[in-house]
């Protein structure tokens, strides 16, 4: 099947199988920061967002992306390099694997919450799991970017 | 993760429902559940181009299309002012927001999980589906019916001042619940409903709000029969029963004494 979708701001049209995950298909496409972790829906690893909206890219359909805009790592560089900065100052990245679903989840929720508080932050980023950091050191890393942010605008 | 060879997008729901009358195909949802199996499918529908996917409240009663997404019931204001946090409290531990942002309300009721947080939830209240082959059909007799064919096109949720409490009890934060309990009254009239007993969930109406958290504890101890599996033995979610309906039903008092 035809689909035309937006990767970044960019248009692509490709031809997929019915039962292609996004997860494969961008990947495809070349935003290898789309990492597969689980595969069932339960780490946040692949999150992207779909029309603005984080969604898991293992559990879509490249065909159910048809006419929408996807956003990866790859078109949020600035702002991740601007988080991850205060993610390594607090520690919160260990061995990083979980840090591109976590980042792109964190960036969501800076555009979709207004001042969370803590349990807000736990709340939103429930679905992305990490199995170093025992979450504090990002939870500090996640409240110290968003007060950072707050004042640069 | 299930295979597919066609993928169908139909204009109407008429076509989805012919559709759907095929062995081999499948409507889909958001897909979260279905990518868990190994199915072989033909046909894949999708049901996201017939406008299914809002939330509507008109004469005193709310309709949500079964494309509507979990998260869209966690946020919706209108759902938010007739029933506080209820669907929040229902939601809240379902695996994440992304995945809440795609597994539709439509998914979760169609595969009448017993574990399923939402038909708790929607039994607590007095709701309706409506079904593209069967018509409307009252939620709890949906929640009993054998699975079929048909396609679940709207759920009609009726705004009659009944109120409602969610609670559940997990192992760990987004874990499926080892036991839910949702409690609502209408005037005096209290409904305790349990799910993931593992079975389905059910209702128990006619109790009094009067009464008290402990007369709906031992009512919903002694009322709802509970089996076991690697999450909690039957003894244990029995126990739970009772804890997760006294406390539903305080927060019912507390709102409203
Ligand atoms: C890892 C994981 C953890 C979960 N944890 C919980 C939990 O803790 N609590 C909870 O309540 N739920 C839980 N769920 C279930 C989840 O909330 C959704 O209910 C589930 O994914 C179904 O929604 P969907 O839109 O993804 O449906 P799909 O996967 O698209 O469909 C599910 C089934 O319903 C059928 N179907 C879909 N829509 C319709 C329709 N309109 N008419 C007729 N049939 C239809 C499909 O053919 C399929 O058989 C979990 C799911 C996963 C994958
Ligand atoms: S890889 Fe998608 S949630 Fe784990
Ligand atoms: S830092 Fe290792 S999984 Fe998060």
């Amino acid at each position: 099947m035809n689909i035309t979708v937006t990767i970044n701001g960019t248009r692509h049209t490709g031809e997929v199988l019915p039962d292609l995950p996004l997860l494969d298909f961008l990947r495809g496409q070349g935003c290898l920061s789309v990492k597969r972790g689980c595969e069932t829906s339960n780490c946040g690893l692949c999150t992207v967002w779909l029309d603005g909206a984080p969604v898991l890219s293992c559990g879509v359909l490249a065909v159910q992306a048809d006419g929408r805009a996807i956003t990866t790592l790859e078109g949020l560089q600035e702002e991740a390099a601007q988080f991850g900065a205060f993610l390594a100052d607090e520690g919160g990245e260990q061995c990083g694997f979980c840090a591109p679903g976590l980042i792109m989840t964190v960036l969501a929720m800076a555009r979709e919450l207004d001042d969370p508080g803590e349990d807000e932050i736990r709340a939103y980023l429930a679905g992305n799991l990490c199995r170093c950091s025992g979450y504090q050191s990002q939870l500090r890393a996640i409240q110290k970017y968003l007060a950072w942010r707050k004042e640069e605008r | 993760m299930f295979t597919a060879q066609e993928y169908a997008r139909p204009a109407t729901l008429a076509e989805a429902y012919a559709l759907n009358q095929r062995r081999g195909n499948t409507i889909i949802g958001g897909g979260g559940w279905l990518r868990m199996g190994r199915q072989r499918f033909h046909t894949l529908i999708d049901l996201s181009g017939l406008g299914l996917d809002n939330i509507k409240e008109e004469d005193g009663r709310f309709t949500l299309g079964a494309m509507v997404t979990l998260r869209q019931m966690e946020l919706d204001r209108g759902l938010a002012g007739a029933f506080g946090p209820l669907f929040v409290d229902m939601a809240k531990h379902i695996v994440g927001i992304q995945f809440r942002n795609r597994a539709t309300l439509g998914g979760s009721l169609a595969a009448r999980f017993g574990f399923s947080d939402v038909l708790t939830c929607l039994l607590a209240l007095d709701c309706e589906v409506e079904l593209a082959g069967a018509g409307t059909v009252p939620l709890p007799r949906y929640a009993q019916m054998p699975y079929d064919r048909d396609v679940l096109a709207r759920v009609i949720l009726h705004k009659n001042g009944r109120r409602a409490a969610y609670e559940s009890t997990l192992i760990t934060h987004t874990d499926i619940p080892v036991l839910t309990c949702a409690a609502s009254a209408l005037g005096d009239s209290l409904r305790v409903v349990i799910g993931a007993r593992p079975g389905r969930a059910s209702a128990l109406d006619g109790l009094s709000l009067a009464d008290g958290p402990e007369r709906a504890a031992q009512a919903a101890r002694e009322y709802f029969s509970f089996g076991s599996n690697m999450r909690a033995s039957a003894q244990y979610r029995r126990h739970l029963a009772g804890v997760l309906a006294a406390r539903a039903v305080r927060r019912l008092q507390e709102v409203n004494p």
